[in-house]
């Protein structure tokens, strides 16, 4: 292929050459990629930091330099901070959820008869379409449109015990609202909780199990004490996600209040500013609050789970073998 | 005497423990299953049944008219189908694109691909939702508003996970196998195609899963940029539905349960690695 004489060495016989391959292959390889991460991650984000600091519409017509009024706006206009209020509703769910789906976990991690079909069930509405787990909620809490109505499903099986029906989206309680929807939240991602903690649960070695037997300690002894510690790297992990999971939520909320009844969250609120308001330049602003609250979190987790980042992987694998 | 004394209780305790764990379990079980029986009930009543009889009750006959409406006139087919077209698509995309940004990052290390891989774990940060607020300006600044390959794209273009688990898996590929075609004269190109992609197979597996239960299930990015009737795929057909002012809910309900039995086949049949993909996927977020 190639000749030691270098004058022979055409720039076309240089590129057969693994230096030359080289060039050209990433050249090749990675232009659709990188054009695509420059054009739709990182322009959008630029243009978002610089969109902030503007009052601006849909169409960029005439964008006015407002400083720190849009930031100053999402932190004072009460309109706006209550979202951050909503979503602590969220984040106190999911504390309940890993719960649990700890305990869920443990259990299908014990002697129980029909482990892939309970496994299963509880697994299946995380892969279920958000609108249709929307609108089953719906029929769940309400009899439908208007979603004030009260013959749902669920009031109807508290009749079978008795009780009252409940009026759950009450507009002047926006508490219980707003506990439906984290309840839907849950109902959909809990699933996925209950697999991770069987991953984690299942590559605790054995012997530890057989050792505490033989010591004659009980399941919740276990738990405490061999279980726990164990998995305590993989809960707090979820716990710190459960930060982020709570900032983002978007879609339960949005389709079954559309984000009335004091049930707004950040990103619905983020959504409308720009799209229905089309005040582009306020909405930019939300949009960097996210995305330095999410950095903030991610660089505690990446400075709390330095080494722990690979353990979840590693168990999952194992789980699937 | 001592031993037996001890032995008791912790058998008696053993069987509390087993009927609370059960009784949880189907506890959990329940919760999941009622909602969605009521919405399978009500897929088969009709319009007057459906106003007049209580949530539990069973239709009168399981007729299938409902969901032939939902499927038909209802649009549900032309949803699934558009929604189908999409994956294999955005599918096809994110492993070309996907294993090659991963073959060049992991295998010619140099300080430039460090920087792209920089770039790429950076982009991850970015929430992907509120972003939108600016790639919509974009997207329809090239004219790709109201059309397929809006989301197309930006299911590709901006898919870093992907790249991720295709990262991870080609460090576990042996450099000696890249080795052993460069001694048979095998070019880069070459050795991509018929060395690393073949051996990318369970990567490429996990990728397909992730792909397909997060573009199926994806709602924001087909209603925010294709609002056009011939459009729709599965979530915006379902959320058209309860957004109109009239709404047959035994037409819908027919709907949901039709949107369901793709993600329920899939599921049954590829449910190990359902499991381990989406954790692993969701892992590296």
């Amino acid at each position: 292929m190639t000749t030691k004489d270098g004058k022979n060495i055409s720039f076309r016989q240089w590129l057969r050459t693994y230096e030359g391959q080289k060039l050209y292959v990433s050249i090749l390889f990675l232009i659709i990629p990188l054009a695509l991460l420059l054009l739709f991650t990182f322009l959008p984000a630029v243009n978002m930091i610089g969109y902030s600091f503007q009052e601006r519409d849909q169409f960029g017509v005439d964008p006015k330099f407002v400083g720190f009024d849009n930031y100053r706006k999402i932190f004072s206009d009460p309109d706006y901070f209550i979202t951050f209020k909503n979503s602590l509703y969220y984040l106190a769910g999911s504390f309940v959820q890993q719960i649990i789906a700890l305990l869920v976990a443990s259990i299908l991690c014990s002697k129980i008869r029909a482990k892939g079909f309970f496994k299963g069930v509880l697994f299946f509405p995380y892969l279920m379409n958000g609108v249709a787990v929307s609108i089953i909620f719906l029929r769940f809490f309400t009899k439908g449109n208007p979603p004030l109505t009260q013959e749902g499903t669920l009031n109807s099986v508290l009749m079978l015990f008795g009780a009252e029906p409940v009026r759950w989206f009450d507009p002047s309680n926006t508490f219980l609202v707003n506990c439906c929807l984290v309840f839907v939240s849950i109902w959909r991602y809990i699933g996925f909780d209950i697999i991770m903690y069987i991953g984690a649960i299942q590559s605790i070695s054995p012997d530890l199990y057989e050792a505490s037997d033989l010591d004659g300690a009980n399941p919740w002894q276990q738990f405490r004490y061999i279980v726990f510690p164990c998995i305590k790297p993989i809960v707090s992990l979820q716990l710190i996600l459960a930060v982020k999971g709570a900032i983002s939520v978007f879609e339960i909320p949005y389709i079954i209040t559309g984000g009335n009844y004091g049930s707004s969250t950040f990103v619905i609120k983020t959504i409308e500013t720009a799209f229905k308001k089309k005040q582009v330049g306020l909405a930019c602003a939300m949009a960097v609050v996210l995305l330095v609250i999410i950095i903030v979190v991610t660089l505690i987790q990446k400075y709390f789970f330095r080494e722990g980042d690979e353990k979840p992987a590693k168990n999952s694998k194992k789980e699937a073998a | 005497m001592n031993g037996e004394k001890q032995k008791k209780p912790v058998y008696i305790s053993q069987i509390v423990i087993k009927i609370l764990s059960y009784a949880v379990l189907i506890g959990g079980c329940l919760m999941v299953l009622i909602p969605i029986a009521v919405i399978l009930l009500g897929a088969f009543k009709d319009g007057k049944e459906f106003a007049n009889t209580g949530v539990f009750q069973l239709p009168e006959s399981f007729a299938l008219d409902n969901f032939k409406t939902a499927f038909f006139e209802g649009k549900v087919m032309r949803g699934l189908v558009n929604t189908l077209l999409m994956i294999v698509i955005s599918c096809a995309g994110t492993i070309m694109t996907g294993t090659m940004t991963a073959f060049i990052i992991q295998r010619f290390d140099s300080k430039m691909t460090r920087l792209i891989k920089g770039a790429f774990l950076l982009a991850t940060l970015l929430p992907n939702i509120s972003m939108q607020v600016t790639v919509f300006q974009i997207i329809s600044k090239i004219g790709l508003y109201n059309t397929m390959a809006a989301p197309i794209i930006l299911y590709v273009g901006t898919d870093i996970i992907s790249i991720y688990i295709f990262m991870q898996f080609l460090g576990q590929i042996p450099v000696s196998l890249d080795e052993s075609g460069i001694m048979d004269g095998a070019s880069y190109p070459r050795i991509y195609f018929s060395i690393i992609l073949p051996n990318l197979k369970p990567a490429i597996a996990t990728v397909l899963i992730i792909k397909f239960v997060s573009i199926y299930n994806d709602f924001y990015t087909p209603q925010l940029y294709m609002q056009d009737e011939r459009l729709l795929v599965v979530s915006t057909v379902l959320y058209k539905y309860i957004s109109s002012t009239k709404i047959q809910w035994e037409v819908v309900f027919a709907g949901i349960i039709l949107c369901i039995i793709p993600t329920l086949l899939i599921f049954l049949f590829l449910q190990k690695y359902i499991y381990s993909g989406l954790v692993s996927g969701a892992v590296k977020e």
